[in-house]
């Protein structure tokens, strides 16, 4: 068995679903640089502050101190990496994941709501999508709202949604999904109504030789067709669904989620924690992107993409 | 009055060549364009036997497409009518009587070549083992075997052309409808491809309809060729063209040959100068 495995040789770069990692090197170069820049901000932004109350105490310092002093407040305007990262370490490694305290905790709370959202904004947009490309008529009435749906801020209607829905009995998960479905319908109605008409006339016609019924002509020819526009929409859609669960757990105060977390860090200055927060999140929709991406590559090679 | 009697000669020539598969009767298209109606075919009557290889010819414009399309009922005719082996055109698509091969391969990316070609049989409703089977054979004559399992995109054009005639000649229809099939291939891939459809031609007795801008590929491949010219677009000319059976690439340098081409290209000048 072992053998076997040994004696298969490595896939080639091409054909792996996380491409991304096959060039590390200046990945991690652009890494280093930002982290550079994050530290020298850190130092310029908290300098003043640390400087004032030196001053106030009347201890004498060398720019080497002030400097390390910025790094290490407790509740520093920017927070350096390492304290970002130590918040991170205790609350992620270090504290077990059904705590309150635990960013896992946070995290997963926010996730649940982001995937719900994300699934029910996905079948929405396909849903609505799939009538507009059908019915003339719909394109010309539905397409307005549609549009105009998105240029209302979400912090305008999360609060409406949640206070209305709370008032109903309904709390919790699925009120945030709401929010997230809002959002992220929108980049899939769009990109499917794109996908679902990319066929071109001569492919349509095809099927019409064929006296096709618009189900086959659906399944066979559109929805194939619209693989590629979809998997385009659902990364956007599933980044801003967990924008979405976030923002939906700022206005009532959520006892829990990363956005719970961002709120309560804002209301006692701690930043590092904010910043802890922030980053759990970007690394979160990170993640989600390329779950979707590992999909998308799986799947364009089931439907024969050229690799 | 002229134009019954041309008519009633269309049809004895027709019935000559076997039962009409095609009969075109009087039939107009205009299309109504912002900058006013264009037409698109006009007083068109023609008439196809069984068994015939049939071009249709002249310069882009002259609404030959068009009129392979009004026949596949991809089309709508704005006057006269057209009957497919008797039905209606849109009748004959619904009984599926013919096959049609595009411009382009119009192959579906997604799909491999045997299941591209195993689409119409799909649609047919034909059991898996049956299509299977059936894409296998049509891939074998047009001399794919082999092939079944790779992408469109892995195909060279010419491979991609013949998988959709493959496509075109899976669920066995009696008439083959080829709208310019070879006319994005250079030059030599295009002789061997009209040789081969020439082969096709020999082995199934199918009849075909056959868009061209190509004199030498009318010449060498019809029984009959309809030279048409634009604005509007209509018959100007109907050529037979029978060389023997076994035609190879050869008798383009044959007198009998170059005497066709030649009648061929004063029709396509005569239209040409109308059109002017």
């Amino acid at each position: 068995m072992a053998t076997e495995v040994a004696a298969r040789p490595p896939a080639p770069a091409g054909r792996r679903l996380f491409p991304a990692f096959d060039d590390a090197g200046p990945v991690i170069v652009v890494v280093l640089v930002l982290i550079a820049i994050w530290y020298v901000a850190a130092v310029a932004l908290n300098a003043a502050v640390v400087r004032d109350g030196l001053d106030r105490a009347g201890t004498a310092y060398t720019t080497s101190d002030l400097v390390a002093l910025t790094l290490e407040q407790e509740r520093p305007t920017l927070p350096a990496p390492h304290q970002v990262v130590g918040e991170l370490w205790t609350t992620v490694a270090a504290t077990p994941p059904t705590s309150k305290r635990s960013l896992v905790y946070h995290g997963a709370v926010t996730l649940s709501s982001t995937l719900l959202g994300f699934v029910l904004g996905t079948l929405l947009g396909i849903a609505l999508a799939v009538a507009i490309v059908h019915v003339k008529a719909l394109e010309k009435s539905l397409m307005p709202w549609i549009i105009s749906s998105q240029t209302i801020p979400i912090l305008a209607i999360a609060p409406i949604v949640i206070v209305v829905m709370g008032s109903m009995g309904i709390r919790g998960l699925v009120p945030k999904a709401i929010i997230s479905t809002y959002l992220c319908f929108f980049p899939v109605a769009i990109g499917m109504v794109k996908g679902l008409a990319s066929p071109d006339p001569l492919a349509r016609d095809l099927m019409w030789t064929y006296s096709a019924t618009p189900a086959e002509t659906f399944f066979k020819l559109r929805l194939p067709a619209s693989v590629p526009f979809l998997f385009a929409s659902l990364k956007v859609a599933v980044a801003i669904a967990l924008v979405g669960a976030i923002v939906a757990e700022l206005p009532t105060g959520a006892q829990a989620g990363l956005g719970a977390r961002l709120l309560s860090g804002s209301y006692y200055g701690q930043t590092v924690q904010i910043w802890a927060a922030l980053l759990a999140a970007a690394a979160l929709a990170a993640g989600l992107v390329a779950i979707v991406g590992a999909v998308e590559r799986l799947v364009g090679r089931l439907m024969g993409a050229p690799r | 009055m002229t134009r019954r009697a041309e008519a009633a000669a269309a049809v004895a020539s027709g019935a000559a060549n076997g039962r009409p598969v095609i009969a075109v009767d009087g039939v107009g298209l205009t299309f109504e364009t912002d900058d006013g109606p264009v037409y698109a075919l006009s007083d068109v009557d023609l008439l196809i036997g069984e068994g015939e290889f049939v071009s249709l010819i002249g310069p882009s414009g002259c609404g030959k497409t068009t009129l392979l399309r009004v026949i596949a009922d991809l089309e709508r005719p704005t006057a006269g009518t057209v009957l497919v082996n008797g039905l209606s055109a849109d009748e004959a698509r619904r009984q599926r009587q013919y096959g049609y091969v595009f411009q382009a391969p119009v192959l579906y990316p997604w799909r491999t070549i045997e299941k591209n070609v195993m689409l119409p049989l799909e649609i047919m409703g034909l059991p898996a083992e049956e299509r299977r089977e059936r894409a296998k054979r049509q891939l074998a004559l047009v001399e794919l075997a082999g092939f079944e399992r790779k992408f469109p995109w892995q195909l060279s054009g010419g491979m991609q052309q013949r998988a959709s005639i493959a496509r075109a000649l899976s669920f066995d229809p009696k008439l083959l409808l080829m709208d310019e099939p070879f006319g994005a291939l250079d030059e030599i891939v295009r002789d061997h491809l009209n040789t081969q459809l020439l082969k096709l031609w020999a082995k199934t007795r199918k009849t075909v309809v056959f868009v061209t801008h190509s004199i030498q590929e009318a010449v060498y491949l019809s029984t009959r060729i309809v030279v048409m010219s634009p604005r509007p677009g209509r018959i100007i000319d109907v050529i037979d063209c029978d060389f023997p059976g076994e035609r190879s690439l050869d008798i383009r340098e044959t007198p009998e040959f170059l005497t066709v081409a030649h009648r061929v290209r004063e029709g396509l000048r005569a239209g040409h100068a109308y059109g002017d």
